[in-house]
């Protein structure tokens, strides 16, 4: 039992002595086996008990009388009749084009333009936003002659950016990914600049002592110290940037989720609208689950793997 | 267990100070003259250590040496050289450890060495045996917050020595340790400072581990720092706290700078 204590070396001996002091006490804290799946099941079991209490009490006012199939149709009947419902996808990413009369696949590519919106935006807003940020740090006329613009920019809310991205770009992808790309690029900038203030003078003191230049500096110790704030900032923005995207692709684009959602409420179709809601509501849990996976990789040294200490 | 004793006149100092001063000018208010008139020699392969009360210049001293700040006033030279700017054979401990967190303890170690463009696993190599001297070989992938204060701070001198310096540089390193850790750790240092050969200077505001580790003791005045005296610790290693010499000796220090604790303390009342 003591062998799986080990990986804490300079403990282990402490916890090695008090187990052999421990058999007069009682039985020694047996750790469960598999803790991370025990972990995971557990999750997955509650989740599916929330989701399921979440569906049954919405059936059950069905059933009881209360809901009005035709506003609220309850989960078994927006998922019936799943290829009339799958007409209204279209596989190309054309405006008003309903040629080819939807299905499976072209459901999966409905989900791709608006995925592949939201992902552009989000990387051209990371790396745009972590450029002027450097730039409002490093270079002092930049910072003075940019800075006030940005902050008043800041809070515009993206929707409002929305016109403007039609009249510059124009009906098509570039307006949505535009718009996502300006729900995280302030934000980014702003974070960027305030986080690498915040960086210990002693690791920049560490970096000169080692003979570091500028570019290695910036890359082998402010950007590492920098990354766990952008990330954060990334995941607060990113539900953000998936409502603006339906924004964007109901009105600018004309394809996308946002373009179906738009046509359930012109065309009062209730199960096209809840069965594109939960097509969204997975999307953005697995975009979530995707960022947190990535962040648990590149910033292993925050999120300790299974306990820590 | 004797420590060389160096010859300071026979070699070139390691490091030579002569007439160093610093006057930093605050935002918005006049000059403040931090440091003034500092004449120094260390010898190679010395340890010096630096006694004063607190705000008196000692740290800053330290970091001019280290080629972190520049100097006002005077010259400063290392090895026979003007010194202009940071330098790897000049290292520097920090109070906090300032292990880089998204590092293991190993890469941390490298880290200077990857700098240097050592190549990978000839850096690994060095580290590694770093750490080994340092008793820190089992730790090697271990995260920086998984280690306790003491560790920490021997993974930075391993950081530090891997640089091979001839000067190494440590400001209040064993502040934030509790006594015990402490005790240690100057035990470690000694230990470190005979196998490597490098004149240490360490900064202190405790009289105890000044006259435990130092060959000479060097006092500044309250601000603006100025070397008041410069006492020669003569005491044969290991040092015992009960030796009445260590008594005599950590009596006269404390003398020596109860009256620039006093001013210091005038001097921020007046202000």
């Amino acid at each position: 039992m003591a062998a799986t204590d080990v990986p804490l070396g300079a403990v282990a001996p402490v916890s090695a002595q008090s187990a052999q002091a421990a058999p007069g006490q009682g039985r020694p804290f047996a750790p469960p086996r598999y803790p991370r799946l025990r972990a995971g099941l557990a999750t997955l079991g509650w989740s599916l008990a929330s989701l399921g209490l979440f569906a049954g009490l919405w059936e059950a006012l069905w059933a009881l009388g209360f809901l009005n199939p035709l506003l609220l149709p309850p989960p078994h009947l927006f998922l019936a009749d799943l290829p009339a419902t799958l007409k209204y996808f279209d596989r190309s990413n054309r405006i008003g084009s309903r040629s080819e009369g939807g299905g499976v696949m072209p459901l999966l590519a409905t989900i791709g333009w608006t995925t592949m919106r939201v992902t552009v935006g989000l990387v051209l807003g990371f790396v745009g936003g972590v450029l002027v940020g450097a730039l409002l740090h490093y270079v002092r006329l930049f910072r003075n002659l940019v800075l006030p613009t940005v902050l008043l920019l800041a809070p515009i809310s993206p929707v409002a950016w929305l016109p403007v991205a039609i009249f510059v770009f124009g009906i098509g992808d570039v307006p949505a990914i535009f718009l996502v790309f300006i729900t995280l690029f302030f934000a980014i900038a702003l974070t960027t600049s305030t986080q690498i203030a915040a960086v210990p003078v002693t690791y920049l003191n560490v970096a000169r002592i080692m003979g570091a230049d500028t570019r290695q500096t910036f890359f082998r110790v402010v950007l590492p110290a920098i990354l766990p704030g952008l990330f954060m900032t990334l995941r607060l923005n990113l539900f953000a940037a998936w409502m603006v995207v339906l924004i964007a692709e109901a009105v600018g684009v004309g394809s996308g989720l946002g373009q179906i959602v738009s046509l359930a409420r012109s065309t009062f179709n209730a199960r096209l609208s809840f069965f594109t809601m939960a097509i969204i509501g997975l999307l953005g849990f697995s975009f979530d689950w995707a960022l947190r996976q990535i962040q648990a990789r590149m910033l292993w040294w925050i999120a300790p793997q299974g306990g820590g200490r | 267990m004797n420590a060389p004793v160096p010859t300071p006149s026979l070699r070139r100092p390691a490091v030579h100070l002569s007439g160093v001063g610093k006057t930093w000018t605050p935002a918005g208010r006049g000059p403040v003259q931090a440091l003034r008139d500092v004449d120094l020699d260390i010898a190679p392969g010395e340890f010096v250590v630096f006694l004063g009360p607190s705000g008196c210049g000692k740290s800053t001293l330290l970091y001019m040496i280290a080629g972190l700040e520049p100097a006002s006033a005077g010259t400063m030279e290392a090895d026979g050289l003007p010194i202009t700017g940071p330098a790897a054979e000049r290292g520097l401990i920090f109070q906090d450890a300032s292990l880089f967190p998204w590092l293991t303890i190993l890469d941390n170690v490298a880290f200077g060495l990857s700098i240097g463009a050592v190549q990978k696993l000839k850096r690994r190599e060095i580290a590694a045996e770093m750490l080994r001297r340092v008793g820190l070989a089992d730790m090697m992938d271990k995260k920086p917050d998984e280690l306790s204060g003491g560790m920490r701070q021997r993974a930075a001198c391993a950081r530090a020595l891997a640089m091979r310096p001839k000067v190494l540089m440590m400001d209040e390193p064993f502040a934030a340790l509790d006594v015990q850790t402490r005790a240690k750790m100057q035990d470690f240092l000694l230990q470190i400072w005979r196998d490597s050969g490098a004149s240490i200077v360490l900064v202190t505001h405790s009289i105890d581990e000044a006259v435990a580790l130092a060959d000479r003791v060097v006092v500044f005045t309250a601000r603006p720092g100025r070397v008041k005296t410069i006492v020669p610790v003569d005491l044969p290693r290991p040092r015992n706290p009960r030796d009445p010499r260590f008594h005599d000796l950590r009596d006269r220090f404390g003398e020596l700078l109860a009256d620039e604790v006093d001013r210091a303390f005038a001097e921020q009342e007046a202000r």
